[in-house]
């Protein structure tokens, strides 16, 4: 993992498009903590449940 | 009487057949129209669950007869092991999608009680499943999860018959226990789908028992 990070795999194409082996970021505040990766998944889940519910479904075989 | 001219209701097998007849005939068990009020993008998302089930159970498959020393060292191994991984991702991504629209669209309405627990207890024990394949990577990141398991779950006495420690027993949840309950769970959720139809919208119910009120009056 460290190529990615610092190694010349970062520097190319084939690298991780974020650094994988710097510190991790948590969100923490009282008793709640969580990762931002984890906090990041949660919003694009809401984000594809609003889209799911917003965007039109092409109509084809359905009956009233 | 003679062999074979048993009366039907007295054979399990005719039994079984009508009841299953009965409950499932062909057009319910395999639709090809479905209301109006489907054609949405949130009404996918249980398929999407499905199609993450087949390809965490078929590469899971794989890795399970190639073992641990292929899945952590080849290269194909390793796109296995990712494909596995990914599957199972997408799995509770989407799963967790569907449970949010099920949720707000109250789909344990008009006797679906039994399908909305069907995917409830589903969904647990898929977390029961994800977190034995964490055990069983057979690397440190395994190791490092066991022993942290291990005191949560001892003091609630789940560690008696649970051993998160003990590889052969998660190993044994993870490939064979657990995903047999998954699927078998997940087969009959939607068999109960396919039995009781896809709730309507709470509009749609609404102007019914508004239509059926209006009759009666």
């Amino acid at each position: 993992m460290a190529l990615l990070g610092t190694g010349a795999l970062a520097r190319t194409p084939l690298g991780a498009v974020f650094d994988l082996s710097g510190r991790p970021h948590y969100v923490h505040w009282h008793f709640f903590q969580m990762s931002v990766t984890n906090l990041l998944v949660i919003a694009l889940m809401i984000v594809v449940f609003c889209a799911a519910i917003l965007l039109p479904f092409p109509h084809r075989r359905a009956e009233p | 009487m003679s062999v074979g001219e048993a009366p039907r209701e007295r054979s399990w097998t005719a039994s079984l057949r009508t009841r299953a007849e009965d409950a499932l005939p062909p057009e319910t068990l395999l639709p090809d129209r479905q209301p109006a009020y489907v054609a949405s993008w949130i009404y996918v998302f249980g398929a999407l669950t499905i199609a993450a089930l087949v390809c965490i159970v078929a590469s899971g498959m794989v890795l399970g007869l190639k073992g641990p020393a292929w899945w952590h060292v080849t290269g194909i191994g390793r796109f296995f092991n990712g494909i596995h991984l990914w599957s199972v991702e997408i799995f509770f991504f989407t799963m967790v999608v569907h449970l949010w629209g099920k949720f707000w669209m109250g789909a344990w309405r008009g006797g679906r009680s039994l399908t909305w627990v069907a995917g409830a207890v589903t969904f647990l024990i898929s977390i029961a499943a994800a977190f034995t394949g964490y055990l069983s990577q057979q690397n440190f990141d395994a190791q490092w999860i066991s022993t942290q398991a291990k005191d949560g779950l001892n003091s609630v006495g789940i560690g008696a018959f649970f051993n998160v420690t003990n590889f052969g027993q998660m190993y044994t949840f993870h490939v064979i226990l657990l995903p047999v309950a998954v699927v078998l769970l997940t087969a009959w959720h939607v068999l109960l789908v396919r039995r009781n139809g896809v709730v309507p919208p709470y509009v749609r119910q609404l102007q019914r028992e508004r239509a059926a009120s209006e009759e009666r009056a």
